[in-house]
């Protein structure tokens, strides 16, 4: 389907080739990267991989085309993922393939993409058009390519989103005998709510607009849950495994900041039905810099942001039901860009920890480092971490940009 | 004979007295200084619209260098009160390519500014208030780099004087906005096109931090003059930055809905 949908995409843009004399840019960029993770515990299960050091690669490579005075854009961008240890992680995905259309007051996208709404740092509420890509990275802003069909319209009035997402995709997990898979195998086949399965059509639209200090953002989704929840199955050689269920689901969902000069104001609610009763979810908080601190040209931040979900036990679970993320994030100004954001997000009333941290560093023109460490801490049985409590880790990568 | 004497006499009298009394009530130094800000800013008013490519070149103190290239977009304000409008997207290093930055510039006020960070395809509203830190590792504070707009300051005329084959007018200025790093600026205009040729920026203790100077100026369009290259040295660090100016386009096509922060995402 991908290679069809590659040929039509670029048949198209043959097609609509400018006549000589306008203005064309063609670029292919992207990214190589070595990482290796480092789990200093050992696994919980005896069946999990004991290696204590995880090399992995990725190739991201992004060509662009645009013609027409920049009004038509074509890109393609795959991403090629080898993990040593995971079978699932080691991956491949398209996270773009499509034409743009760039008009005065009309912008149309075809292809694969990917989207993104939303105004805090820790959890993303109201972002909800691409799948996550959870072998990534726990922290679940990798997302897959999802196939849209975008306009956005623009006027005094703001801006309008309108995506028709004709092809689910599912969520993609650490294979059975990976570090963080859990207590239970996430198993290879996922049941849906809607007899169209993965086929369901799918519908999103946002619209946003700045007012003053304020930006302001609605969004409503109808279609298949972008979360799962999972069901006990018992596989044919009789051990269980966690069957991904799919939802159809309805989602109203708004998005605040208010922007003033040191100290941002951010707030993320949804409320969604489908996965039994309807429930309500918020996230919000302030992050304040504190400019040229240590008598220098550097910046500290510092967040608080508080997380609060209704969610049933019939719908998908989830970390942040009642927590709060208290973090700084440092920017050194420099010419490397070096940047450090981190701090611990604590589930107040089980005082179970989450603690995040990431690091980044350009060397040379085009090198970069980054650290990021995740950690749990003080799990409760019963909840999502008490399964990965063991497999904490750090993941230094250097990446090569090209 | 008499006569005629008595008149020139009067008429030279009414004259000097004339001149005198302008030089004294309309212009004080204050008057005076805002009067070269103004015509500076005729001088170059009605450009629409304007883009380039820019390349910074960054210099520690050993003279090692570090590149950032990208492009900007501006759009001149059309509404009195209300500062220009632009964006710039970074073509280098690789690692931040296609970041983008757009802000709505007001003249005493807060700008509004979103970042756009391509990787995770997000834009986010950003605190302006900072306007003095260094941009992106620099030498070039942001509120050195948006539109210099006539009511920012506050202006006394210091004295005319030769700055290389022209005569220039020194002008003192203090930033009106605030959180600007700065207590006070000295700009060198010149007489002949009203061009910022050079200025000194004196930070919060009084004490002379970094001079800037415009080279190679060129003219576009028969009327709008831009530098080929600014040269920012700070004294203090002993660190300099470089602006060096490609491809000056006037009247491109642009229009205002081009610089919104919902279309700031489609940016590349």
């Amino acid at each position: 389907m991908r290679t069809g949908l590659f040929a039509a995409a670029a048949a198209l843009a043959a097609a609509s080739l400018p006549d000589a004399g306008w203005a064309q840019r063609a670029e292919l960029t992207g990214e190589a990267a070595l990482e290796v993770r480092a789990f200093p515990q050992a696994p919980l299960g005896p069946g999990q991989a004991q290696a204590r050091l995880s090399p992995s690669a990725r190739l991201v490579p992004e060509f662009l085309y645009e013609w027409n005075d920049g009004a038509w854009r074509f890109t393609v961008k795959p991403y090629i993922r080898f993990d040593a240890h995971d079978s699932r992680r080691t991956h491949v995905d398209l996270r773009e393939l499509g034409v743009l259309y760039l008009g005065e007051r009309l912008i149309v996208f075809a292809g694969f993409g990917k989207v993104y709404w939303g105004v805090t740092e820790v959890r993303h509420l109201v972002d909800i058009v691409n799948q996550t890509d959870a072998v990534e990275d726990i922290d679940g802003e990798d997302k897959l390519g999802q196939p849209m069909l975008s306009v956005t319209m623009e006027g005094a009035w703001g801006a309008l989103d309108l995506i028709y997402l004709p092809r689910f995709r599912e969520r993609t997990f650490p294979a059975g005998d990976a570090r963080l898979s859990g207590v239970l195998p996430v198993g290879d086949v996922a049941s849906y709510g809607s007899s169209a399965g993965a086929w369901h059509q799918d519908f999103a639209l946002r619209w946003s607009r700045p007012i003053g200090a304020l930006d302001l953002g609605a969004s409503f989704f109808r279609g298949t849950s972008r979360e799962p929840r999972f069901l006990l199955r018992q596989g044919e050689d009789g051990l269980p495994f966690l069957q991904p269920h799919y939802d159809v689901i309805d989602q109203l969902g708004i998005d605040a900041q208010w922007t003033g000069d040191a100290t941002l104001f951010k707030l993320e609610a949804m409320t969604r039905g489908g996965h039994g009763e309807r429930f309500v979810a918020a996230t919000g908080g302030i992050e304040h810099t504190l400019y040229q601190v240590f008598g220098g040209g550097t910046d500290l931040g510092l967040l608080a942001e508080f997380m609060l979900d209704g969610r049933g036990p019939t719908a998908p679970p989830t970390v942040f039901d009642h927590d709060v993320f208290l973090g700084f994030r440092w920017a050194a100004n420099d010419v490397h860009d070096t940047a450090i954001l981190g701090g611990p997000v604590i589930d107040y009333r089980t005082g179970e920890v989450l603690a995040l941290l990431e690091m980044e560093r350009r060397l040379g023109d085009s090198w970069r480092f980054e650290l990021e460490a995740r950690f749990f801490a003080n799990t409760a049985p019963g909840g999502v971490p008490h399964g990965l409590r063991r497999d904490g880790f750090v993941t230094l990568r250097l990446s090569r940009f090209f | 004979m008499q006569r005629t004497h008595a008149t020139t006499t009067i008429a030279a009298m009414a004259w000097i007295l004339a001149v005198s009394v302008a030089s004294t009530s309309a212009q004080s130094p204050e008057a005076q200084g805002r009067e070269v800000a103004e015509q500076a800013d005729r001088q170059d008013a009605g450009w629409h619209d304007d883009a380039s490519t820019m390349r910074m070149v960054l210099r520690n103190r050993s003279g090692e260098e570090s590149i950032r290239e990208l492009r900007r977009q501006s759009m001149e304000s059309t509404e009195e009160g209300r500062g220009d409008k632009s964006i710039i997207v970074f073509d280098a290093p690789r690692d931040i390519q296609g970041t983008a930055l757009l802000s709505h510039t007001k003249i005493l006020e807060a700008d509004d500014q979103w970042l756009y960070l391509p990787a995770l395809k997000r834009v986010k509203r950003i605190s302006s208030g900072n306007k003095s830190g260094p941009f992106v590792g620099s030498e070039f504070a942001y509120e050195d780099l948006v539109s210099q707009e006539v009511d920012k300051y506050e202006y006394r005329f210091l004295r005319d004087e030769a700055c290389g084959t022209m005569t220039c007018a020194v002008v003192e200025r203090v930033p009106l906005y605030e959180n600007s790093g700065y207590t006070k600026q000295v700009v060198w205009w010149d007489r002949a096109e009203y061009r910022v040729q050079r200025i000194e920026f004196y930070d919060r203790k009084g004490t002379l931090l970094k001079t800037l100077t415009y080279h190679g100026y060129q003219q576009y369009e028969g009327e709008y003059w831009r530098p080929d290259r600014m040269e920012m040295v700070n004294h203090q660090n002993g660190k300099s930055t470089a602006l060096e100016f490609e491809g000056w386009e006037f009247r491109t096509g642009a229009s205002e809905g081009e610089f919104t922060a919902s279309r700031l995402r489609r940016t590349r």
